[in-house]
């Protein structure tokens, strides 16, 4: 196996004429393996049902059933919501960030990815709307004239976190539906069932392929990605301000924001490359998704997981530095304290076991990188988890110090928020292209003109 | 009657040979024209000749208004109440209200706050008027009815081929001539698309329609009746009129002992009130207590408000004990006697403090503080009684 990592790497193993293209991508909701959907929805829906009976206790006896007491009143519901928002923002990289860099290899995971930003951003809404206790009233929570002749406070990161969190969801959907747009088309014409030409004409909205609407087209997604790239910046950055413009030591670092925002990426990409090693075995999708895809996202796993280390080593730089002394507490407490143990996972998992991808062989290997990913997701689990409990499990005064632990309604929850996503990305696997057709087609070999508009001969 | 042709299409193989075909078309002097591609293909909008998208300016239309909705509704929401201008005080309706919050003492208006909230919906706001206008205005959808729907044409065009297609409202349209251009020029399976029959609106197709129409509405309308009028005021939903809590006289159901009072754990000391060293030991008291409160007019005040609250009621408010008990209850002897007159200042205080023969202690009620300014009155009412010549 050697690789030429200085030349353009195909993008497709093999020749693939379009319309092969078309019939794999499609291949899914024309013949479906029913059996094998059956089966992979009925486990979800069994994780769903266990997050449902939490859900119903949760709503009858109030938050008192999850493992908050003074001082930790932040518990898994945040780290939740924080991990499930991370996971997003890989599909907004893909999409927007890695469009805008002109990398053509994103074509064949763009799809999927965003998929993923829009159920697990789905996942991670119901979190903190949980987490206020009242669910029901969650309207409070945007600015709307109403008869209390009351408004929302501007200055709290919480409520920047609504925004934030609402538009990247909004955003999300629609640059993921105007990419899809193109591909409904595709299948409103290849279908013969009335049913399903129903339902595809009503989505495609009648696309027809013009090129006077593919001008327009491209340029929105230009500029939709153009604004995904902040967008997806701000969200992670303004998640970490719900911690970091508070005065807790521990959470009160200018590292925050960049810190998060390459732990979400970190996360995300572990998650897709755990949900892709499945996907292009059972749809059959390996010679699109290439082994090359893959191993660029490893890369990305890579250098992003020492970033995340870096901002470990510097939170602890800064602690000694700054001669803060509950800062230098905090972090002593962090490493050595009660929850060492979920620090020292989160350092293996997430500084350690990715170094693995260092090697060539390691990163080429799918049942080796799916296990990497695996041990990174768990890894960010407990970041989220180290952050939030042990900056709060020991306050200032030692007579408010505790020690929190979940109850099994904290867990019935986190494994029921595992069914909602994957029942997304089931059905979703199983009713949508996972992969856009068209722009696929538009990055094949001799897909473009060998001349360009007028200066030919 | 016979329909109406709307265009002409011929398919191509190759991006190569679209954008030639395109580039003749274009050279014959037909405006009306289309070209539909799998996927979008480079250089096609000069072959075509299209002007620039001017779509980037809707952007910056509904961005510029995402920046300023929001400033201003942060501006507006957290300023000041309106100020009274010329003596005319208007009053705003309610949902008009501004609602100042002072915040870490930062000013009302304090423009970094108020940032990420503006980034936000100048990008929401972009991000779907772009769209909007992408899907609605620049491409006129939804098309569903559009003429070469459902054609072979565009079959091919949605998978793997390319095609040319000419409008019959082109002024130099005309059958026999555009179908030899387009053989010409390289163009195969030619095809006529008519244009559609006009919608019939009537009753008669409409009936289903309204069916569903009139169905959603009564479903829709009896979802929000149940859900704000019933299931909002079912438990959990109670809108928070059921709150746990500890009511005066009544039976607490979530207390142990079913009462608010409850006994302090052992070992527990309340503020200002320290143990008292001298417990059953009044000799001790009388000899090492010292009073810490000086006599002033105010402390004296005060200790007579005390004596004529918790004292008065058995020892008189003089002190000569003439209970108002009228003899239900043991009347003390007097505080004026030549034996009380001598006692010690920690004395009185240990009494107050622990009680004495049928009189409870008062540790309870009065603070300590309190009880030392009783004994500053106690004081001034025996000197007031058993005056001597020099206190005149």
């Amino acid at each position: 196996m050697s690789l030429d990592y200085s030349k353009p790497i195909p993008l497709f193993e093999g020749k693939v004429s379009l319309r092969e293209m078309d019939d794999a991508i499609a291949r899914p909701m024309e013949k479906p393996d029913n059996s094998r959907f059956l089966f992979a929805l009925s486990i979800c829906g069994v994780l769903l049902s266990i997050g449902g009976v939490s859900l119903y206790q949760l709503l009858a006896h109030g938050t008192g059933v999850w493992g908050l007491n003074s001082p930790v009143f932040w518990g898994w519901a945040i780290v939740n919501f924080v991990f499930w928002v991370g996971i997003g923002h890989a599909g907004t990289l893909i999409s927007a960030i890695l469009f805008l860099m002109r990398q053509k290899w994103r074509n064949s995971i763009a799809r999927f990815a965003e998929a993923m930003t829009i159920f697990a951003v789905i996942t991670a809404l119901i979190f903190p709307l949980l987490h206020t206790g009242r669910p029901w009233l969650a309207h409070y929570l945007l600015p709307y004239p109403n008869e209390r002749a009351m408004w929302v406070n501007f200055r709290s990161p919480l409520l920047w976190d609504v925004f934030a969190v609402s538009t990247y969801f909004t955003v999300s959907l629609v640059f993921w539906y105007v990419g899809l747009i193109p591909d409904f088309a595709t299948m409103r014409d290849r279908t013969k069932d009335k049913v399903k030409k129903f339902i595809y004409s009503i989505f495609s909205l009648g696309w027809r392929h013009s090129n006077r609407h593919w001008q327009h087209y491209e340029r929105t997604y230009l500029i939709l990605a153009g604004l995904a790239t902040p967008l997806v910046l701000s969200v992670h950055s303004i998640v970490s301000f719900d911690f970091a413009v508070s005065l807790i030591p521990g959470w009160h670092t200018t590292i925050f924001p960049p810190y998060f925002v390459a732990g979400a990426i970190f996360s995300g990409f572990a998650m897709v490359v755990t949900v892709l090693c499945v996907v292009r075995v059972v749809y059959r999708l390996e010679n699109i998704i290439t082994l090359d895809t893959m191993e660029r996202m490893n890369k990305v796993i890579m250098a992003t997981g020492l970033m995340v280390g870096y901002a470990y080593s510097m939170e602890f730089f800064i602690a000694w530095y700054s001669g803060v002394e509950p800062e230098q507490f905090i972090f002593l407490n962090r490493a050595f304290g009660p929850y060492a143990w979920a620090y020292w996972i989160m350092v293996t998992c997430n500084v350690l076991i990715p170094q693995l991808f260092w090697f060539r062989n390691i990163r080429r290997s799918i049942p080796l990188m799916f296990i990497i990913s695996i041990f990174v997701n768990i890894g960010m689990w407990f970041e989220r988890f180290v952050i939030t409990v042990t900056s709060l499990h020991r306050d200032f005064l030692p007579s408010s110090w505790g020690y929190y632990s979940p109850t099994v309604w904290d867990l019935g929850l986190y494994i029921g928020s595992f069914g909602l996503f994957f029942t997304g990305v089931v059905l979703f696997a199983r009713f949508m292209p996972v992969i856009a057709m068209a722009e696929l087609k538009a990055v094949g070999d001799d897909a473009q003109p060998s001349h360009h508009g007028g200066e030919h001969e | 009657m016979s329909k109406r042709i709307h265009s002409v299409s011929a398919l191509f193989d190759t991006p190569d040979d679209i954008i030639h075909a395109a580039e003749k078309t274009k050279k014959a002097g037909y405006t009306r024209f289309d070209v539909n591609t799998p996927y979008p293909v480079h250089g096609m909008d000069d072959a075509m000749g299209l002007k620039p998208t001017m779509l980037p300016f809707c952007t910056l239309f509904f961005g510029l208004m995402g920046f300023f909705i929001a400033l201003g509704l942060q501006w507006w929401t957290s300023g000041d109440p309106m100020p009274v201008i010329g003596g005319l005080d208007f009053k705003l309706p309610y949902f008009l209200e501004r609602y100042p919050l002072v915040i870490g003492g930062k000013p009302l208006f304090s423009l970094p706050a108020f940032i990420p909230v503006m980034f936000e919906l100048t990008v929401l706001l972009s991000a779907l008027g772009t769209v909007g206008c992408l899907i609605a205005g620049f491409c006129n959808l939804p098309a569903n009815g559009h003429p070469i729907q459902d054609s072979n044409y565009i079959r091919a065009t949605a998978c793997d081929r390319y095609g040319v297609c000419i409008e019959s409202t082109d002024p130099r349209f005309d059958l026999e001539e555009v179908k030899a251009f387009l053989i010409k020029a390289g163009g195969k399976e030619i095809e006529i698309h008519m244009e559609n029959e006009p919608l019939k609106i009537g009753l008669s197709n409409n009936l289903g329609f309204g069916a569903i129409l009139a169905t959603v509405a009564i479903v829709v309308s009896a979802k929000t009746y149940f859900v704000y009028n019933i299931m909002l005021y079912l438990p959990p939903w109670t809108w928070m009129s059921e709150q746990p809590k500890v009511l005066p006289q009544r039976v607490v159901e979530f207390l142990p002992a079913s009462e608010a009072m409850m006994a302090p754990p052992k070992g527990t000391v309340a503020r200002g009130f320290m143990p008292y060293r001298y417990a059953g030991n009044p000799d001790e008291a009388a000899s090492n207590l010292l009073n810490p409160v000086p006599v002033t007019g105010e402390s004296l005040k005060q200790g007579k408000n005390l004596f004529d609250i918790h004292c008065s009621v058995c020892h008189g408010y003089q002190g000569k004990g003439d209970s108002r008990l009228n003899g239900q209850f043991p009347a003390p002897p007097s505080l004026h006697s030549e034996k009380n007159r001598n006692l010690e200042d920690g004395r009185f205080y240990h009494i107050i403090t622990e009680g004495q023969n049928v009189m409870p202690g008062y540790a309870k009620h009065i603070s300590e503080e309190d009880r030392w300014k009783i004994v500053n009155y106690i004081r001034a009412l025996q000197r007031a009684v058993n005056a001597k010549e020099s206190d005149l």
